[in-house]
């Protein structure tokens, strides 16, 4: 098998662990990350996400376990794993006094890129991250976005096997955002670089192939998104009506289920289960209601209404409409989201998790 | 913040390839005395740089010592020729301390951007490249050095002013000002290695540079002090730096003031020049060693 060739797993890790004193930041993790994709790593603040691509690009070392980055072994050939790693980190790390081609041509002496070949692949990176046009203009001029492109073409320079960017798109604003995914689209398209990175924004997971959902220090679920979204399973239906106790009760008798209003906030993971397994289709439906909570969702909305989860919820409206009496002011079908998906596996939505978490993200571990 | 181990940067054990090793790689011996010169020169040429850019800086940078050389030094001058004819020129008698002040500001500048990549991240990501951690510092400090040099040479260049004879021994004062700036740069290294915050670090290097200037000699004289003062004089390192300058410089008002000696006596003994150059240089890489070591066995 060659190094981070196709086929193998570009990352492995098998029981990483990183204690500080007697807490554990990351403990006890297995991964596996084929080659050529782009691996999204979610979580809240704090979760471990930082902590773990320390120990991956070899900058911290690990209390325990074992990984593998693109076929080197972290603990004894941290200099080979180096070489076949490119790393954006999540606060900017470039040099404000130099210019983009100087940033980028210390870093291919450092790489020990020869000169000559060097000098093509920094105009390369420069075109590929649309920066040619500024190659001779200090950093300190740079906008936010175009810093992180930058780094994005250094992390790339010596065409690493491997590409972990720590948060890419943190502070940046959306229309920056959506053009950072464009470029790292490109990327592995062109490159065939597997992407490894790490966010707290669950809109941007979708745009990876693989996730996986880490909270304080574990890795609670792993998959596509769309996986990990059937597990959900549910379509979230929100309907408003002249009378919600009145609408609750016929859906109860002639459709078989129960709608939570939105005031009631106890929540059940187990429910959401059985949902998602069963969602054979609209016959049998097996529908639990969830009451999800009202702040954590959808603030902005007045209370009142029902909350449904139902498997297909658009082919579901119909019925639902024609099964109740009272006047029905609006029908809102929501698929699952990967906050949803986060909400199952860990009883919060990420940004409960994250307005506790310390602000020393990956640093220091929860509580 | 819990200090974690290094990620086995020197440690890094004889690789032991059970595949075939990819074209590009580097075996290890010549390839990584290759790759760690790299690192000095990519290090050293970033500080080369940065000095270069900053013209504003270097001019700022000027006017202390050059008010420390006219205003004091004149109105001292004044002050003491009118009582006592024999003093000469104090300015004169200064310019070495002046000297040392110029290269100093910009070498610890050097010492403190390991501070402020630590800060800004940049350390990190040099610290993620496949080399050792010594070539980093070392480069640092040799673009210190450099660095110092020029901001030192446009105020030997003034020694004509004070009445510095232009002639060949000021080579030789700049060489010495290229160790002397290398030694702050590693002093301001270690300071910045063993600090981990940019205020930790300013904190000390304010604390220490204006008694370290003033017990130098650079001021008034270092032979036949009283006491504590001759003491601290005699323990303070930059005192043999200025001295070796002055002893180097041409013209006869730099070498003393008055009567007095101008020169550091160990128990009557004047060390030589050579000695006191020496000194210095043992200082450097001493410092220069801790440092590494901080700085490997950390983050």
């Amino acid at each position: 098998m060659s190094p981070g060739g196709s086929g193998g797993a570009a990352v492995l890790a098998e029981g990483l662990r990183k204690d500080y004193g007697d807490r554990s930041a990351v403990d006890g993790l297995d991964l596996a990350v084929p080659a050529g994709r782009t691996f999204g790593f979610l979580g809240p603040n704090g979760a471990g996400k930082s902590t773990t691509i320390g120990m991956l690009c070899t900058l911290l070392r690990p209390s325990g376990g074992r990984a593998r980055v693109a076929g080197r072994d972290v603990l004894s050939e941290p200099h080979e794993v180096r070489r076949r790693i490119g790393l954006v980190f999540q606060e900017s790390t470039l040099d404000v006094d130099l210019t983009a081609m100087e940033n980028l041509r210390f870093h291919a002496d450092l790489f020990g890129i020869p000169r000559r070949q060097a000098v093509e692949s920094i105009i390369d990176m420069l075109e590929l991250v649309d920066l040619a046009d500024r190659r001779d203009s200090t950093v300190r001029t740079f906008s936010g976005g175009m810093r992180r492109r930058l780094e994005i073409a250094r992390g790339l320079l010596h065409t690493p096997r491997v590409l972990f960017l720590d948060e890419p798109t943190t502070g940046l604003d959306p229309q920056t955002r959506v053009a950072i995914w464009e470029h790292l689209h490109r990327l592995r398209r062109e490159r065939e670089v597997t992407v490894f990175l790490t966010t707290h924004h669950l809109e941007e997971a979708e745009h990876c192939d693989l996730i996986a959902i880490m909270d304080e220090g574990r890795l609670v679920a792993q998959g596509t998104p769309a996986e990990l979204k059937a597990v959900v399973g549910a379509d979230l239906v929100v309907l408003r009506t002249d009378d919600d106790e009145a609408a609750a009760r016929a859906i109860r008798e002639r459709l078989g289920l129960d709608a939570d209003s939105f005031d009631a906030d106890s929540f059940d993971t187990a429910d959401l289960d059985t949902a998602g397994l069963d969602a054979a289709g609209l016959d049998a439906p097996s529908l639990d209601a969830a009451g999800l909570d009202a702040d954590g969702f959808a603030p902005d909305r007045s209370p009142g209404g029902l909350r449904l989860r139902v498997p297909d919820g658009a082919a579901f409206v119909p019925r639902l409409c024609a099964a109740i009496s009272v006047p029905v002011h609006s029908v809102t079908v929501t698929p699952p989201t990967l906050d949803d998906v986060f909400l199952h596996y860990t009883g919060r939505t990420i940004r409960e998790a994250d307005s506790g978490a310390s602000p020393f993200a990956g640093i220091a571990p929860r509580r | 913040m819990a200090r974690t181990e290094p990620a086995a940067v020197d440690t890094a054990a004889p690789t032991t390839t059970p595949e075939p090793v990819p074209p590009p790689e580097e075996t290890a011996g010549r390839g990584a005395l290759a790759a760690d010169l790299r690192a000095v020169r990519v290090l050293w040429q970033r500080e080369v740089i940065r000095f270069g850019r900053n013209r504003l800086r270097v001019a700022m940078s000027a006017v202390t010592p050059l008010m420390f050389l006219l205003i004091l030094g004149t109105g001292l001058n004044s002050a003491l020729s009118s009582q006592q004819d024999s003093l000469r020129d104090f300015r004169a008698f200064l310019f070495p301390g002046v000297l040392l002040m110029a290269v100093q500001a910009p070498a610890v500048a050097a010492g403190a951007s390991i501070v402020w990549d630590r800060q800004a991240g940049f350390l990190r990501q040099m610290l993620v490249a496949p080399v050792r951690r010594s070539p980093l510092l070392t480069g640092t400090c040799l673009g210190g050095a450099t660095a110092g040099v020029g901001y030192g040479l446009p105020i030997l260049c003034l020694g004509g002013m004070v009445g510095i004879p232009y002639r060949p021994e000021l080579v030789l004062a700049l060489m010495e000002l290229g160790l002397i700036a290398f030694a702050f740069t590693a002093l301001g290294v270690l300071v910045a290695v063993c600090a981990k915050r940019p205020e930790t670090f300013q904190v000390v290097v304010g604390l220490c540079m204006m008694p370290l200037l003033f017990l130098s000699g650079a001021v008034f004289p270092a032979g036949g002090l009283p006491g504590w003062l001759g003491t601290a004089v005699m323990a303070n390192p930059l005192t043999y730096a200025v001295d070796a300058l002055r002893r180097t410089l041409p013209g006869a008002g730099v070498s003393g003031l008055g009567t007095r000696a101008a020169s550091p006596e160990w128990w009557g003994w004047t060390p030589p020049v050579a000695l006191e150059v020496g000194l210095i240089a043992a200082l450097a890489m001493a410092a220069l060693a801790v440092a590494t070591y901080r700085f490997s066995h950390s983050e």
